[in-house]
């Protein structure tokens, strides 16, 4: 049985660190650009943004002021139970959102779209999200935050099968030089691609691919792996780096997510996450007990099913089977 | 002035900036600020330009910078004010009240984030001996929330909220900033802008345009989508 206080507990420290301490796999990448950049301007930006997260995990201070619009993603375990109902554990979700915004602190960006009106605390009219997925055979819950900026480097397009490949590489070239240019997106970052669904699974898939894989995860249908990477060296070859600026620094990596779609069409969006790629999850065990990690890992095989009903997969056959 | 590791020239700038101080800097410098720094934005701006509520006593004394930003902040108990981390919001948005906020202000030194548009240099900051420093990254929140020392004063905090009040920052070596522009009006984003323009057409060689179009994609209200 899991406690809501210790969904509290897990989902405060996790608001905390997603805003502090840069995730280890995105670190890395940034590293790998800087030693590739010839722009100098460009690796000079790339270079304060490593002191910076440095001086942010010293001081225990955000990275970035600006903390986003602060969301979870709540992976189910088939076989976890709550000592509460599922109304607690937004209670809780929603409690912790608040308490991290006085005390880490976090920006309070959340406002009334029309009024502006605010509470100070990122809590408000369907705010923050809660996204949900379940996962088979297992008794912990996951819960993972993404802070997000919300005005520049997300596009969504109806493209159409006569459109091809070529029309989604268009596409995502128009999505990273249109927010890219002075640096609107926060690249370079993990850039995800929705492909399919109806248009709002469309931009869902394409946002959690940006902000729920790390970096290094390929899918793990080979031809999309094949794809993802092509995108990333068009982006990288666009001449352009942080800020706008001459430069080969755009996508970190890039995440491509499908679903099933209209037989007559081929949606796709475009998702930018930040140059502070924020991002924690908690796992909370049945005996309350909490384990954290930077990888979200969402996108389970189950995710990703094609079938109607569910079976786990047989692991690989090893070489004394 | 100093020449960091980097081979970018580099430049300590005491607030309120004085003219010569202004004049030295280059598109792509990097800079520091001390002195003290205020944070305004449409919400202050509105407030200002269009309510016609009077400015904070002593403003144009204190400070000539104006960074478009809002901080990570929060009360504490004793009534001073925990600023975590400072990053800049994008500064075109904020376009059409800066001719008369220049005026108003005397501010000298506009920070923020992204630049301005191409003909807001000329236009705007120009004739009022104004310069855009642009944060960098973006952003560098927890280095520049180091060199905040202290909150000064912060203004309209009720009325406007936290993202929205006027903040004044008491800064020490406050950075780094890049210079974008200078007091004739060139801009380092724009010069940066036109080199990466000169390859995109080559970038798009064998794409073509998908088969449906988007209204508004053009100013032409007449054309079709297909």
């Amino acid at each position: 049985m899991i406690d809501d206080d210790r969904i509290e507990e897990a989902a405060y420290q996790i608001m905390c660190k997603a805003a502090i301490d840069i995730p280890d796999d995105y670190l890395q990448g940034i590293k790998g650009m800087i030693d590739l950049e010839t722009g100098d301007l460009s690796a000079f930006v790339l270079k304060s943004m490593v002191d910076n997260w440095e001086a942010a995990t010293e001081d225990r201070r955000p990275m970035c002021a600006d903390t986003g619009l602060p969301r979870y993603y709540v992976k189910v375990g088939d076989k976890a139970r709550l000592t509460e109902g599922f109304v607690a554990l937004e209670r809780a979700l929603r409690a912790a959102t608040a308490r991290a915004t006085h005390e880490v602190p976090l920006r309070p960006n959340r406002v009334h779209p029309l009024w502006r009106t605010e509470h100070n605390n990122n809590v408000g009219l369907n705010a923050p999200e809660v996204e949900w997925s379940f996962e088979p055979d297992v008794d912990w819950i996951d819960i993972t935050t993404v802070h997000k900026g919300g005005l520049f480097g997300s596009d969504y397009r109806m493209l159409f099968p006569g459109d091809g490949i070529n029309g989604i590489k268009r596409f995502f070239l128009d999505t990273l030089i249109a927010f890219g240019k002075r640096g609107l997106a926060c690249q370079p970052a993990i850039v995800g691609v929705g492909v399919g669904g109806s248009k709002d699974t469309c931009m869902q898939l394409g946002k959690q691919a940006a902000c729920l894989r790390v970096v290094g995860d390929p899918n793990p249908d080979p031809k999309i792996a094949e794809l993802e990477a092509e995108l990333k060296e068009l982006g990288n070859n666009i001449g352009m780096g942080p800020m706008g600026f001459v430069g080969s620094s755009m996508v970190v990596d890039c995440h491509i997510e499908a679903g099933f779609t209209h037989t007559g069409g081929m949606p796709v969006s475009v998702h930018t996450f930040c140059l502070s790629s924020r991002r924690a999850t908690a796992r909370i065990h049945a005996d309350g007990s909490i384990e954290y990690r930077t990888d979200p890992r969402w996108f389970t095989p189950y995710m990703r099913r094609e079938t109607i009903g569910w079976e786990a997969p047989q692991p690989a056959s090893s070489s004394f089977a | 002035m100093g020449s960091s590791t980097t081979g970018l020239k580099q430049f300590r700038l005491k607030l309120p900036a004085t003219a010569e101080d202004i004049a030295r800097l280059e598109p792509g410098m990097i800079v520091y600020l001390d002195g003290i720094v205020y944070t305004a934005r449409e919400g202050a701006y509105k407030r200002v330009l269009e309510d016609g509520v009077a400015l904070p006593d002593g403003l144009t004394e204190l400070s000539n910078a104006n960074f478009h930003c809002s901080p990570a902040a929060a009360p504490d108990t004793d009534g001073s004010y925990r600023v975590g981390g400072v990053t800049a919001t994008a500064s075109f948005r904020f376009s059409k009240w800066m001719p008369q906020w220049l005026e108003r202000t005397g501010t000298k030194i506009v920070i923020g984030k992204g630049g301005m548009a191409r003909d807001d240099y000329v236009n705007i900051l120009v004739p009022h001996g104004a310069v855009y420093l642009t944060t960098v990254g973006y952003g560098t929140g927890a280095l520049l929330g180091r060199g905040i020392r202290a909150v000064h004063a912060v203004h309209w905090l009720e009325e406007l909220g936290i993202a929205q009040a006027m903040w004044m920052f008491k800064v020490e070596n406050f950075g780094p900033f890049i210079v974008d522009s200078d007091l004739q009006g060139n801009s380092l984003f724009a010069t940066h802008g036109d080199r990466v323009n000169q390859r995109l057409e080559a970038l798009y060689e064998g794409l073509r345009p998908p088969a449906l179009h988007r209204y508004g994609e053009t100013d032409d209200r007449r054309k079709e989508v297909m």
